[in-house]
């Protein structure tokens, strides 16, 4: 179990800021590489945005909607067989819209036979297209656009867009406009196999985190919110968290990069240049999502995994971020997902923007909470029939309950647009011995993108505390 | 060390990180990648290795030649000449 801050001693070899699933990962491979780890978490749970919450009986995930199959590799290398040995496919992914409906397990082969039969694409274009993809890295070049990716292979074709588009918006926030590496790198991963999950839920795989961690020796306090990184001629010394100093050799802050640079951090510790590409930082979306559980004794019947759904007639990628978006997707929990849990959940997402909730007094927001509900009501009851009646619990969370529980600017539940990667694996060349792990450029985010980062970033962070022997 | 003991280092590393690995047809000259179903987060792991196993920093702009097993060894031989 974590311990309390004041059970923490004042030097370490490194501390990472924030328990996401980078910080998490970063700490564990940094314990591996044989220095003494101080993990600090602000909140009282672990796990960052990979978190869930109890309620009336229920439990409910915030961001397990499905990963790629390179999750089964990942965990085993960088965590333990017992984590890898939990993950699941999700085998029913559901499309439905006014342009088309149909289920998939979202593979290359699935898709390849969809697009052929169901959209008449031709089989080498068909081709042509997954090649492309797969051969994307995130250092090639990124002035084509996504839109113009699909307008190329697809012309015209706003179904084909939509199909291609519309899962990947939801996982990565990313739009026709981004660059399509983004698009590329993300589609291939989960076109490999398909959509995987974590059996137990979030709670047990953060639970087994945080046990291997605690095995391997890491320091791990919540409720210690991380009030500066101390830094020194242009060298980290360590932090600053409730009126104390911990002495480090290396700072990995799991905080957002714009937390860090702008809150964490002293302004003068970078240089004007570096500012500069700073400032230019976009973060991401924000999201709503609707929290519901089902009452004990009903059941859903076996309608799908994970459902995209819309009533909009084409594919818009503001039309997904919009106030009132006719678009979402629900997650659906049977009880295979905890299966000594015998209940089911139905989590709605939806894409949002953090200006569009900002400014409401206290009765407007509630108000519009419940309206949020009530739209949400009415989309689930075309796959679950007088919802409303057969749930005990509802509740919603809006960009502004992203902001409080993870201090993300604007709420961001994507990290940042792409620009952010360069800042964030660059930010230790500014200031010695300061490392950021967490979703940044697009490519960076999502529940594998992050575990992969936070090795990344830990291998800079070995190779900088071995460069200083 | 010698260039086979470098080989056996490589293959050791690669073992620990995908136990499935199938060495008998490995090509020493053809590209790591193709033959073995390893991904840039594989190459990674190699090069952690063997700054953990032998100090060794190989910067970013030197992963290219871990591509094949001769031009790792290749790479290596003078790196670890005193290893």
């Amino acid at each position: 179990m974590p311990v309390s801050f004041s059970k923490a001693a004042d030097k370490y070899d490194v501390v990472v800021i924030g328990s996401g699933l980078g910080g998490l990962t970063s700490a564990n491979r940094l314990v591996y590489c044989g220095y003494s780890v101080l993990l600090l978490e602000y909140h009282s749970q672990l796990g960052g945005l990979a978190t869930w919450f109890k309620r009336k009986g229920h439990i409910f995930d915030v961001s397990l909607h499905g990963f790629p199959y390179g999750m089964v590799k990942t965990c085993r290398k960088y965590w333990n067989k017992e984590i890898m040995n939990s993950i699941v496919q999700l085998k029913d992914i559901i499309f439905d819209n006014p342009q088309f409906h149909l289920k998939t397990t979202f593979d290359r082969v699935d898709f390849t036979s969809k697009l052929n039969k169901q959209f008449k694409v031709p089989q080498s274009t068909i081709d042509a297209f997954f090649t492309r993809v797969a051969g994307m890295n995130f250092y090639d070049d990124q002035s084509m656009t996504t839109r113009e990716l699909f307008e190329e292979f697809f012309p015209g074709r706003s179904d084909v867009h939509r199909l291609l588009m519309e899962p990947i918006s939801y996982a990565n926030g990313s739009t026709l406009d981004d660059p399509a590496i983004t698009y590329g790198i993300v589609f291939s991963n989960f076109m490999n196999k398909g959509v995987f999950t974590f059996e137990g839920g979030t709670d047990k795989l953060i639970g087994m985190m945080t046990t291997e961690l605690e095995n391997n020796g890491v320091t791990i306090c919540t409720k210690a919110k991380v009030d500066r990184i101390v830094v020194d001629k242009g060298v980290v010394r360590g932090i600053e968290c409730q009126g104390r100093m911990i002495e480090a050799g290396a700072v990995v802050s799991n905080s957002g990069i714009t937390n860090t640079i702008y809150n964490l951090t002293d302004k003068d510790a970078f240089s004007l240049e570096f500012m500069e590409k700073a400032d230019k930082i976009r973060v991401n979306n924000s999201s709503c999502q609707v929290y519901m559980g089902v009452k004990k004794g009903d059941k859903i019947d076996d309608i799908g995994d994970l459902l995209f759904t819309s009533t909009a007639e084409e594919f818009d990628s503001s039309e997904l971020r919009d106030f009132k978006t006719e678009s979402k997707t629900f997650s659906v929990y049977y009880p295979k997902t905890r299966p000594d849990h015998d209940r089911y959940t139905i989590v709605a997402s939806m894409n949002a923007n953090y200006a569009d909730w900002d400014n409401f007094t206290d009765e407007e927001y509630e108000n519009e909470k419940e309206a949020l509900i009530q739209r949400t009501l009415i989309d689930l009851n075309r796959y679950f029939p007088n919802a409303k009646d057969r749930l005990d619990w509802i509740e919603a969370a809006t960009p502004r309950t992203f902001n409080r529980y993870t201090l993300h600017t604007q709420g961001t539940s994507f990290g940042t647009k792409f620009e952010g990667l360069d800042v964030s694996r660059s930010i230790f060349k500014e200031v010695n011995g300061l490392f950021h792990v967490g979703s940044v450029g697009i490519i960076m985010s999502g529940w594998l993108g992050a575990i992969n980062y936070g090795v990344i970033v830990s291998n800079d962070v070995d190779a900088y505390m071995r460069s200083k022997d | 060390m010698t260039r086979d003991a470098i080989k056996d280092l490589i293959l050791e590393i690669i073992e620990d990180i995908d136990e499935d690995a199938d060495f008998e047809t490995l090509q020493a000259d053809k590209p790591l990648r193709d033959q073995l179903d390893l991904d840039s987060m594989d190459f990674l792991d190699i090069v952690m290795e063997l700054r953990k196993r032998h100090k060794l920093q190989i910067p970013e702009e030197d992963y290219p030649q871990l591509a094949t097993l001769d031009s790792c060894v290749n790479y290596l031989e003078p790196l670890l000449v005193d290893a």
